[in-house]
């Protein structure tokens, strides 16, 4: 992970002070809620249903356990004691007090900590594979390349106020993890053929009211002129971005309105003038910011300690180790997935014990780094395999182990309408009832790979369009409903899915769930044929067959 | 629950309140009657036209210090005229999220 | 309106010319791009000192060619949320090497002074009275900028750039 030196405290505090100034301007009246609302969004602020929110951003999922036992420290002592992970690899607190957030943002500067641009129509959080660095068969570590990015558009003069907000991500493996496809601009880290690293670039990704899937307009962009080339595109998108209508305002509305290859030209054209120039990156300066990642001194060891070939007579810590555990690219070493999607509770949070209690763990059994996902479950990237049983008891003891990764009942959703003003649902209480419905492992694991995604409402921060369910709240007559999609993806073959009828009533979700489940199992073509791919395979069609034929 | 933030035209459909949240530490306010903000939706001043309503918020939003985001909402008038909020989100609002929150292990 | 340049509240040596108003013979003014754009020379040709006052809505493009026979430009800032004159503002100075006043009007608020000039403005129409004055305090908020602009400020890449090589030389 990076470590952050003087210059770089230096601005984290420097934004503290002048957040400081403002909150203080705005309480004594010089400042008008107009005035204020773009700057406190602009340091993650949000005005919620019960109270403010406060995003605090996790530059590219990666937190050291000292950061982690920070936010541990800010979940009790400004807020109610917990904190909830988000679809963008950051943290948000739901019950801040305005006047107490300079002091909270004090103290999370203290450890490099931040939550600068993490809303606001400005570009937000780099996010990341929350494997880079450890995944087997991994071009590079992209996060060399997300720290430069976000140290690019950080406090940046001319993309400050853009017609609206800009989400980057980025991905150096053949499978994406960082769903780069629905986003603002997603860049996939390649060599060419001279064995150069570069990236494939792709813009107007986006989910929302009018989702679309990311278009490539350069299909190879030399690593030196990253910065430069993604200046060119964000200056077209600050002058041309549509800004009369918030709905219409995204770079993925340009994108459409002017055609890829039209908004492709306009790029290069910008580009061309610029290229040369001071954005240009040198070899010294990304091998620095390369030097400044710590990697850890793995040992030798071997392949199938003793310690594992003992434990595997444990069923419960075997069922824990096929599902949570994955390969990791040094061997005798593995990268630990951790569920934040109990039985019963709302997916995606921890509480303040709990994070303390993960550091500590964190410091035991992975050199003191702790990764973020976009499915709002955390990971260790550098565990020993001789540690996997202690690991295993020590994570079951603070409800960490639910052995659920990437089945039915790892729920990724938003806060939905018992947090969010923005909402016309609730999403939280479906995905507790899912997970009670599926709670049982052996019934997850016959149904194998399935991503539930909930929003509460169209703006769609569960990702529900790219979920292969996806749920997506909505108000009919002051009651809760919801549409069902299904066939989505968020990876490498990212697509959207598809509506299988009219909406449904609250209490009736989990059953539809149900059905779609026992279609599917009846309809695979082989135990191993993942729901996603037979809904590729057979269309919508026996889908809704089956949830409307009693409906 | 279509975010009231999204409210365009004022209209109401029945008894309304005006409802925020209280600037420095982001909790729940209702307008009262007298110019001011209580937390206690009791408290709350009722308007039944749309001309009153829309004065009650222009009043209101007026107060930029005390309040931030101040929007009508439909409340219902119960038995011996206690005030219940109008809608999921209003009940939400005054009674906190319908999940349980996550319990310190 | 209180103008702030150099670091300072000072007088205003331009005057706001309405698009109907008889031009002076004398004296510096700043007029709308329209009407600047029907005759350029009328005003250019004149005794006292000319600016543009050019909407963000609008290529920079078409007054490229008067750049270095003006005074003034001031772009505008319909709301500070608009960031569409930061770029106009970088071009100017950066690509178009544009030495003139550089002038931001609008909703300038002290929260983006530091922005605005970085992107290259020189001179501020500032709403309120006490940010004007708060102008020279605002300014040293920040010491570290981590991308380059034509400020000519170092980049906290090159600085660390620069640390290390003054310690590699023992210095």
């Amino acid at each position: 992970m990076y470590a952050y030196d003087e210059i770089d405290r230096t601005l984290v505090n420097e934004r503290v002070s002048e957040f400081r100034d403002q909150v203080k301007r705005r309480l004594s009246g010089e400042l008008t809620e107009d005035e204020f609302k773009m700057l406190r969004l602009q340091n993650g602020v949000y005005l919620q249903l019960h109270a403010y929110m406060f995003r605090v951003a996790i530059p590219y999922g990666t937190l050291s356990s000292n950061q982690l036992r920070r936010l541990a420290h800010v979940a009790r002592k400004y807020d109610r004691g917990y904190g909830h992970f988000t679809t963008r690899q950051n943290i948000q607190f739901n019950w801040i007090k305005l006047a107490e957030l300079p002091d909270a943002l004090a103290d999370l500067a203290d450890v490099g900590i931040h939550a600068m641009q993490t809303s606001g129509n400005n570009t937000r959080n780099v996010t990341s594979d929350q494997w880079a660095g450890v995944a087997p068969g991994e071009v590079e570590d992209p996060r060399i390349w997300a720290e430069i990015l976000r140290q690019y558009t950080t406090l940046h003069p001319e993309f400050s106020f853009l017609p609206r907000k800009f989400k980057f991500a980025i991905t150096a493996s053949p499978h994406d993890r960082a769903a780069i496809k629905i986003h603002d601009i997603g860049l996939r880290l390649h060599k060419n053929s001279a064995g150069e690293t570069g990236f494939e670039i792709l813009v107007g990704g986006g989910l929302g009211r009018t989702p679309f899937i990311g278009k490539t307009i350069k299909p190879f962009v030399h690593g030196r002129d990253l910065l430069s080339y993604v200046e060119a595109i964000m200056r077209v998108y600050n002058q041309y971005g549509r800004r009369d209508n918030i709905y219409k305002a995204r770079i993925k509305i340009l994108v459409h309105e002017l055609g890829i290859e039209k908004f492709a030209a306009e790029v290069e054209e910008e580009w061309q003038q610029m290229r040369d120039g001071a954005l240009k990156l040198d070899d010294e300066v990304v091998e620095d910011i390369r030097a400044r990642f710590f990697y850890p001194k793995y040992e030798k060891l071997p392949h199938m300690p003793d310690e594992l070939r003992k434990a595997a007579q444990d069923p419960q810590f075997e069922a824990w180790r096929r599902n949570s555990v994955f390969t990791h690219k040094v061997q005798g070493y593995a990268i630990v997935t951790i569920s934040l999607k109990p039985v019963g509770g709302p997916p995606g949070d921890a509480t303040a014990d709990q994070m303390d209690a993960l550091a500590e763990i964190a410091d035991k059994y992975s050199f003191g780094e702790i990764r973020v996902g976009h499915e709002q479950n955390l990971a260790l990237p550098h565990v020993a395999k001789r540690d996997l049983p202690a690991l295993w008891k020590a994570l079951d003891r603070i409800g960490l182990a639910t052995p659920n990764v990437n089945l039915i009942s790892d729920i990724i959703a938003c806060p939905g309408l018992d947090y969010c003003s923005l909402a016309n649902a609730r999403s939280i209480p479906i995905a507790q009832e899912l997970t009670r419905r599926f709670a049982n492992h052996d019934t997850a694991n016959l149904i194998g790979r399935l991503h539930i995604n909930i929003s509460g409402c169209i703006n769609a921060c569960g990702h529900h369009h790219v979920g292969h369910i996806g749920i997506l709240g909505v108000e009919k007559n002051g009651e809760e409903f919801y549409q069902i999609t299904i066939g989505g993806r968020a990876d490498e073959n990212a697509e959207l899915g598809t509506l299988i009828g009219p909406s449904v009533k609250f209490e009736e979700v989990a059953d539809v769930i149900e059905d779609i489940v026992e279609a599917y199992l009846a309809l695979r073509a082989r135990p191993d044929e993942l729901f996603v791919d037979t809904v590729k395979r057979l269309g919508v069609e026996p889908f809704r067959e089956r949830v409307y034929a009693t409906r | 629950m279509t975010s009231p933030l999204e409210q365009k035209k004022i209209k109401i459909a029945g008894p309304s309140i005006v409802t925020a949240n209280r600037t420095w530490d982001g909790t729940v306010i209702y307008r009262t009657a007298r110019q001011g903000w209580s937390n206690e939706l009791a408290d709350a001043a009722i308007v039944r036209t749309s001309d009153d309503a829309r004065a009650l918020l222009a009043e209101s939003v007026a107060d930029d210090l005390g309040a931030v985001g101040a929007y009508i909402a439909p409340v219902e008038i119960a038995e011996g005229g206690r005030i219940e909020p109008g809608n999921l989100r209003e009940q939400i609002r005054r009674s906190g999220v319908t999940i349980g929150l996550p319990v310190q292990a | 309106m209180p103008l702030v340049k150099g670091g300072k509240i000072t007088d205003d040596s331009f005057v706001h010319l309405a698009d109907d108003a008889v031009l002076p013979e004398s004296g510096a003014v700043l007029v709308s791009a329209a009407r600047f754009l029907q005759d350029p020379e009328a005003l250019l040709g004149r005794a006292g000192k000319v600016g543009v006052i050019w909407p963000n809505s609008r290529d920079v493009d078409d007054l490229v060619p008067h750049l270095d026979r003006l005074a003034a430009v001031a772009l505008v800032f319909p709301t500070f949320r608009d960031g569409r004159a930061y770029s106009q503002a970088r071009l100017l100075r950066e690509r178009f090497s544009y030495r003139g006043e550089l002038r931001a009007t609008g909703q300038v608020l002290r929260d983006q002074f530091v922005f605005m000039m970085r992107a290259g403005f020189d001179a501020f129409e500032v709403r309120k009275q006490g940010d004007a004055e708060a102008f020279a305090q605002t300014v040293k908020r920040y010491s570290v900028f981590y991308q380059p602009t034509g400020d000519g400020r170092l980049t906290a890449l090159h600085r660390r750039m620069q640390l290390r090589h003054s310690e590699s030389a023992g210095l």
